[in-house]
């Protein structure tokens, strides 16, 4: 699903985010990238959803080259995707519901089947009652949960986490991290940046640990089912 | 579709204060050069005016027998400048001498021979009223024998044809300037709602809307904006326009505001100013992020 190959990624001052970075995620993982603030978590992030290119190397995700990957084609991509934010990313003067909608709507989803779409992953996440909030009437966890519900709705074969649970409280922080294991158990591959090292703890996954860049530990690279890293 | 206005006419909502200043600045940009333009179409009505004065007169000689002047009147009709020829005799000038020229009526009445010559009176038609083709027709009835002598006032027809080209070109390069004016205020209050929507743009690329989807509601916007700044703005010229011409009554006569086309060609430039505007600022926009 995904695969990074040998990637750097340099800022406009030549100063590097990411030195050769190599490592695959297959069907149904769920993967925690950890590390310090600058470590290159959410550079990794960008790449994915194509917000960045590499300077050099591969990027491969869901079957589309990011390395080369044309304008026109970045939209097909992210539907494929969904991506979740620390600060949540939900249009303030919309309803949950029709922050949910919104997605569906830009990508020219049949109307006719909007509202049960919405309300299909509102249920999911457990705000099915709460359609016709703002996020401001909204707890952060529940808005983390809108934010959610928005990158579902899509059906995404990937779903993108970077720091989702960083301005939540611990309680809100098991409610959602337990809704993203939820959701990898239906299938869906979750990359979870996050420093919290505590939640790392509690689940069985593997974790890829950056620093200054580079991939310093990869709790899969002994697996016998992973390609040795070169 | 539904879609599309849907989300421009949120926008309208949702940032009513700055969505108003956009019209109003559209308006006033507009109205600005909606000025101008009332000054040009008032100028043009004028010479116009002038120019319908243009007059070539042929005195002709005395005892030209009549049949003479009725070939002649047939062949300078038959010229593809003129419009009309009327022949004027030695009595109807006379005439016209005695009823116009009140101070004169005495001296006229004691006269036993009539002093005034029989006269070809042409006028142009629409598009030769100008020095050029006056002198030519000039030219043409000199060749008549009996052609005694030919005004057209040269030197009026010759400052008329300046002030007209000089008119055009002041027109033109104010004009031009007015609107390109229009046209950077415009697109700098666009951009100005596209970057207060720059946090909305974001979330929808991350969603996955093609830059098409994105630009559709931001043009339909501008457009709306350039429309509404139109409208707005011909109802300020309207009211300057009679403003103007209420305190004038004494001194200017027969001022006129636009046709109604030439309102539907100010709000369609309103119309095309948002639309070109929202498009290089959203695109600008798209290609930056």
């Amino acid at each position: 699903m995904i695969r990074f190959h040998n990637v750097f990624k340099s800022f406009p001052n030549g100063a590097l985010a990411l030195k050769d970075v190599t490592f695959h995620v297959s069907k149904g993982e769920f993967v925690f990238l950890t590390g310090h603030s600058g470590a290159g978590k959410s550079t990794i992030m960008k790449l994915l959803f194509a917000e960045q290119r590499p300077s050099q190397g591969d990027v491969r995700v869901s079957g589309f080259a990011v390395s080369s990957i044309g304008r026109g084609e970045i939209p097909r991509l992210r539907r494929r995707l969904g991506v979740i934010f620390q600060d949540f990313r939900l249009l303030e003067d919309r309803t949950a519901s029709e922050n949910v909608a919104f997605a569906l709507e830009v990508t020219a989803a049949r109307r006719d089947t909007i509202p049960a779409r919405v309300m299909r992953v509102l249920t999911q996440v457990g705000l099915a009652a709460k359609g016709r909030a703002y996020p401001r009437e909204l707890s952060g966890g529940e808005q983390q949960r809108v934010a959610i519900a928005r990158a579902l709705v899509n059906d995404p074969a990937i779903l993108l986490a970077d720091e989702p649970t960083g301005n939540l409280d611990e309680r809100a922080t098991r409610g959602v991290f337990q809704l993203l294991r939820e959701i990898n158990a239906g299938g869906t591959v979750v990359v979870m940046a996050t420093h919290d090292l505590d939640l790392v703890r509690q689940a069985p996954y593997r974790t890829i640990e950056l620093r200054d860049g580079s991939v310093v530990y990869d709790s899969a690279a002994d697996e016998p089912q992973e390609e040795a890293v070169p | 579709m539904r879609l599309l206005f849907r989300e421009a006419l949120l926008s309208f909502r949702r940032a009513p204060l700055l969505s108003g200043l956009s019209v109003t600045t559209i308006a006033f940009s507009l109205f600005t050069v909606g000025l101008f333009l009332l000054v040009a179409v008032n100028l043009r009505e004028a010479l116009k005016g002038l120019e319908e004065r243009v007059e070539i007169v042929a005195f002709v000689l005395r005892g030209t027998p009549p049949e003479t002047i009725t070939l002649a009147s047939q062949d300078i009709a038959a010229f593809p400048e003129v419009q009309t020829v009327d022949y004027v005799t030695e009595e109807q000038a006379l005439g016209r001498a005695k009823k116009e020229l009140v101070e004169f009526r005495d001296a006229y009445r004691d006269l036993s021979v009539n002093p005034l010559p029989a006269s070809f009176e042409i006028r142009l038609k629409a598009g030769y009223r100008n020095a050029a083709a006056a002198e030519a027709v000039a030219k043409r009835l000199e060749g008549f024998t009996f052609v005694e002598d030919i005004r057209y006032g040269r030197d009026w027809v010759e400052r008329l044809d300046k002030l007209r080209n000089l008119a055009g070109i002041v027109g033109l390069v104010i004009g031009a300037a007015f609107a390109a004016v229009a046209v950077v205020i415009i697109g700098v209050t666009i951009r100005l709602t596209i970057l207060q929507r720059a946090r909305e743009i974001s979330i929808m690329r991350l969603v996955g809307a093609t830059n098409r989807f994105i630009r559709g509601p931001f043009l339909l916007e501008g457009a709306l904006k350039g429309l509404l700044g139109g409208i707005l703005s011909l109802g300020l010229c309207y009211a300057g326009f009679r403003l103007f011409r209420d305190s004038n009554l004494g001194t200017l006569s027969g001022l006129v505001f636009f046709r109604p086309d030439q309102m539907g060609m100010l709000v369609v430039f309103g119309v095309a100013m948002g639309l070109f505007g929202s498009l290089v600022s959203v695109g600008r926009h798209l290609r930056n992020v």
